[in-house]
């Protein structure tokens, strides 16, 4: 790597902010000591089975579970009515936005195959599974809504649904683009497509909710990414104040997004355990999760885009429709991935006039939630194919046309078309590094040496933004009944001098023990072992908003560190004192306290810690006798950036495409820990290569599932991925004093576009065009057999 | 009237007699009935290899293997990986080459591994060490951290590395 100014480095004002520490997380999830909520086991727990729907579309006629509930082991069976609750509402306060609620269990009519209809309570979770099979449910199933085809055909998946559509967004309508569109050198009409995608954390969802008679409440431990959220949903649909929930989410095994809404098997777990005073305890297996749980990704895109004759785009108009399934979850709505992919599209490039329409199309699939990525992986997908489409059709230069597009330093911050402000980024500085690095790295004369033997080979790049850490200012945008964005924090240190922080956001992988560690050690003048990061707890942490959009350590970390600052003034107040002082001129740094350019006036931190709990009368006046502090933040988002490259070559003789090389060149601002950031980007890539080649969710004409396990859902193994090279940039954020950005979901995000590219790069030769994903071999093949069978004889 | 089986296996090193069912399988006697919750469930269909344990030093899913199976068996899981305080040379590295992230798949991974190192014919050959891992699925990593951590353990205990 070049010597770059803006490497990493170890913050030049202090020892940890940029520093590769081991995680703090290792050393029990090493030793299988980490507590996922399967471990968690209590007596007398009853295992909740669900009984689940076989048919895409059906009314319910009766459930008999007097069967069931003759075997062994089996306690309870219930259904809708005995839950008494109209279920989960998400809503957005839009008129184009049609709320609908999903019941706790479907009550009279199932709208998906995986619908829970009705719960079985067992002794074991074995027992549990043979009641659900003895629960008889008398369905009469009729044609079901399968895909957006199917969705225009007159059929209904709610009947409050004109046209099956929840929500029909028009934005930025902009009355110069038909002119443009007859007058442009160039007018692109293309259409993309995304499949279906299951989240897929190794961990699926699950919780254990026991009632806690000593408080007076139902306690629920939960795989979540939003604790606060999954309280406020029992809350509301369980008609309890929020007071007598509380959620805990202990070790999450990943989420990406699934666990960042609120399923209703959870609250039908917290209904139970308070209806019968007994621990309910639901572990989704793998089918459930497949079949049952929240999906996402499933989009088209009909785009038209006019572009001069040096490349420069003139003007851009999408028709978005979203196959969002059956229900609106809980909190985000379905319109999740709409406004996400009609405010966002334009991406890191300056398109002056814009029109995009987005929908959210009902179908009698599982419900969607926001997924990794959320749109960005398929709005970039869009921009990235434009920008190649165009150039070939110019003949220009691709890399060269992107130039020309890119939002270019002495732009920022620039305000687009679609009303957002993006700080400073280093888009062409990282598309140039990722060319220049590919060049150097020999990838061109590889690619042609692959070519010359028989082997189609390509190179594809992708060069974008992503918005991360979306505040209340953006969020609100959407206009959603509970509006995220905030969030906060609680710097507490004990009479020892060390610390523990709760804050509203809920790691699950991403490091946070660690990291926000790292920022409280920074701002305290002591060592990230003596801080202690307590997350997931309603009861303990003040109200947050969780872990996703590459949130937390913008907006989490951020709280944290103003929170860490309130008690850092506290300690140089006292210190000031004890010193005779002034507060300004302490410095805290290596666990002490020092007076600034007077040698010897030091004191250590535990001291003054000490101090403020067990000799508070030695205080100065107004100081209060503890060390605690609050912060929160707000910010309105920020924007991280990078550029993707991919070296791939085809199998002529099987159409599969093999990953030789891979490149990130990505700027998200200052680093607070460089191994949690190339974890974060590998991983992220290898999801995005699975949606570019493997993975899809199939539906078939009735809605009936084809994908219910890993035999049929190809997750990447580790030989479907290669080794991911990585460079940063570092452009602090403009917009938050700690300079970072959210980086969780590029590596998604730029993935699926750069892997498509080089896919039509290698196949440039035949005139075929590839827009949509996952790129299949047979799709690969056809391809390629259209070289060898000349076109029109 | 439940098909109940006395069955003796030893775990770690440690002997255990109890009465499972003959359907139970070994991930959730394991899990459930002694106690070792380091073995995670992830697919329970044999494909995502959390799960994996040694059964006489050999890795098996322990979701395709019934508990009545594991008789007289010696079983190894991810608790007797460390020496009381001492994370093993193989824990260190995946900590070291940041081989994990949420850390749900992490002792499937590492049981392969282990059983992986202790095969006679393995290498520190990335291409042989990846190929290896393709048994086991990690949603969070890009499995390069995990490639990274076992190619250094096999090139500290003396396998031969890559050309």
């Amino acid at each position: 790597m070049s010597g770059n100014a803006r490497e990493p480095r170890l913050d030049t004002t202090g020892r940890w902010i940029g520093a590769a520490l081991p995680r703090k997380e290792d050393g029990r999830m090493l030793r299988g000591a980490g507590r996922f909520v399967a471990d968690l086991d209590r007596q007398g727990t009853l295992h909740a089975c669900f009984v689940r729907s076989p048919f895409g579309a059906a009314t319910i006629a009766g459930i008999d579970a007097s069967e069931a509930l003759r075997l062994p082991g089996v306690r309870q069976v219930c259904t809708a009515a005995e839950l008494g609750s109209a279920g989960l509402c998400a809503a957005l306060e839009r008129d184009e936005f049609v709320p609908t609620t999903m019941p706790l269990l479907a009550a009279d009519q199932v709208r998906y195959a995986g619908e829970p209809v009705a719960v079985v309570l067992a002794d074991d979770p074995y027992a549990a599974e043979d009641g659900a099979e003895a629960v008889q449910v008398d369905y009469s199933p009729h044609p079901a809504v399968a895909d957006l085809g199917a969705a225009r055909d007159g059929r209904s998946v709610h009947d409050a649904l004109a046209q099956n559509t929840f929500v029909d967004l028009t934005m930025f309508d902009d009355p110069r683009l038909d002119q443009i569109f007859d007058t442009a050198p160039l007018v692109l009409d293309e259409e993309f497509s995304s499949a279906r995608l299951a989240a897929l954390p190794m961990e699926g969802r699950g919780c254990l909710a026991e009632w806690d008679a000593r408080d007076d409440q139902v306690v629920v431990h939960i795989s979540t990414q939003v604790p606060h959220q999954v309280r406020s949903a029992i809350a509301q649909a369980l008609r309890l104040p929020e007071r007598t929930i509380r959620v805990i989410a202990p070790d999450v095994g990943g989420g990406f997004g699934l666990k960042c809404v609120v399923g209703r098997e959870e609250v039908v777990a917290a209904a139970l355990a308070s209806r019968f005073r007994t621990p309910v305890k639901w572990i989704e297996d793998r089918q459930e999760n497949l079949t049952a749980s929240f999906h996402g990704h499933e989009q088209h895109y009909a785009v038209r885009a006019a572009f001069g004759s040096d490349g420069r785009i003139l003007g851009l108009a999408a028709d978005i429709r979203c196959d969002v399934g059956a229900y609106s979850a809980f909190p985000f709505t379905c319109a999740v991935e709409p406004l996400m992919a009609t405010t966002e599209l334009p991406g890191a490039y300056k398109v002056p006039a814009y029109r995009a329409r987005g929908r959210a199309i009902a179908t009698n699939k599982p419900p969607t939630a926001p997924y990794r990525g959320v749109s960005r992986p398929q709005l970039v997908l869009v921009m990235e194919r434009l920008m190649e489409i165009a150039a070939t059709r110019l003949a220009l230069d691709p890399l060269e046309v992107r130039r020309r597009n890119l939002i270019s330093p002495g732009e920022f911050p620039y305000t687009g078309v679609n009303d957002i402000t993006y700080d400073e980024g280093s888009y062409r500085e990282s598309l140039d590094r990722a060319e220049s690095t590919a060049r150097s790295a020999g990838w061109y004369t590889e690619r042609d040496r692959l070519r010359a033997a028989g082997t189609p080979a390509g190179i594809g790049f992708a060069c974008f933004s992503e918005r991360t850490a979306y505040g209340t200012p953006t969020m609100s945008q959407r206009q959603m009944a509970m509006t995220p964005g905030y969030d906060t924090a609680q710097v507490r240190m004990d009479p020892t001098g060390e610390v523990i922080v709760t804050t509203g956001t809920c790691g699950h992988g991403q490091g946070h023990e660690t990291t926000f560690a790292q920022i409280v050690a920074e701002r305290l003048g002591i060592h990230p072992d003596q801080v202690r990061l307590r997350q997931g707890d309603t009861d303990l942490a003040a109200y947050g908003w969780g872990t996703f959009a590459s949130r937390s350590i913008v907006i989490g970390g951020t709280s944290a560190r103003r929170a860490a600052d309130g008690v850092a003034a506290q300690l140089r107040r006292i210190a000031a004192h004890l010193l005779e002082a002034d507060d300004s001129d302490v410095e805290l740094n290596e666990g002490m306290a020092r007076v600034r350019g007077v040698p010897g006036a030091v004191l250590p931190i535990a001291e003054l810690a000490n101090t403020a709990y067990f000799r508070a009368h030695e205080l100065p006046q107004d100081t209060p006798p503890n060390l605690t502090a609050s912060g929160y933040a707000d910010p309105p988002s920020t924007f991280s950036n990078a550029s993707h490259a991919a070296l791939i070559s085809v199998d002529p003789g099987t159409g599969a495409v093999r990953i030789h090389r891979y490149l990130v060149v990505e700027d998200c601002g200052v680093v607070i820990n460089p191994l949690v950031v190339d974890g974060q980007v590998r991983g992220g890539v290898a999801q995005g290569i699975a949606a570019a080649l493997y993975e899809r969710l199939l539906y078939d004409a009735d809605a009936q599932p084809g994908t219910a396990s890993l035999m049929d859902y190809l997750a990447p193994t580790a030989t479907e991925v290669c080794t991911v090279d990585i460079e940063h940039l570092q452009t602090p954020s403009q917009f938050n004093e700690s300079g970072a950005k959210g980086m969780g979901e590029g590596g998604t995000i730029g993935a699926p576009a750069t892997v498509l590219n080089a896919v039509n790069d290698a196949l440039a030769d035949t005139g075929s065009q590839l827009n949509d994903i996952p790129v299949l071999p047979e799709k690969v093949l056809t391809a390629l057999r259209r070289e060898r069978v000349p076109v029109g004889g | 009237m439940k098909d109940q089986h006395l069955v003796s296996l030893t775990v770690n090193g440690a002997e255990h007699e109890i009465v499972v069912e003959a359907r139970r399988t070994l991930a959730d006697v394991l899990r459930h009935d002694l106690g070792y919750t380091g073995t995670h469930l992830g697919c329970e269909h044999g494909i995502c290899g959390a799960c994996t344990v040694l059964l006489d030093d050999q890795p098996v899913r322990a979701c395709l293997v019934f508990g009545v199976q594991a008789d007289g068996c010696q079983i190894r899981t991810v608790e007797g990986l460390a020496d009381e305080s001492e994370l093993s040379d193989l824990q260190q590295a995946f900590s070291d080459h940041h081989g994990l992230q949420c850390g749900f798949c992490t002792p499937g991974f590492l049981m392969l591994a282990e059983a992986y190192l202790a095969e006679s014919d393995s290498t520190a050959d990335p291409g042989q060490v990846r190929t290896a891992m393709a048994s086991n699925l990690c949603r969070c990593t890009g499995y390069q951290g995990i490639v990274d951590a076992v190619c250094a353990v096999a090139k500290q205990r003396g396998k031969a590395g890559s050309p």
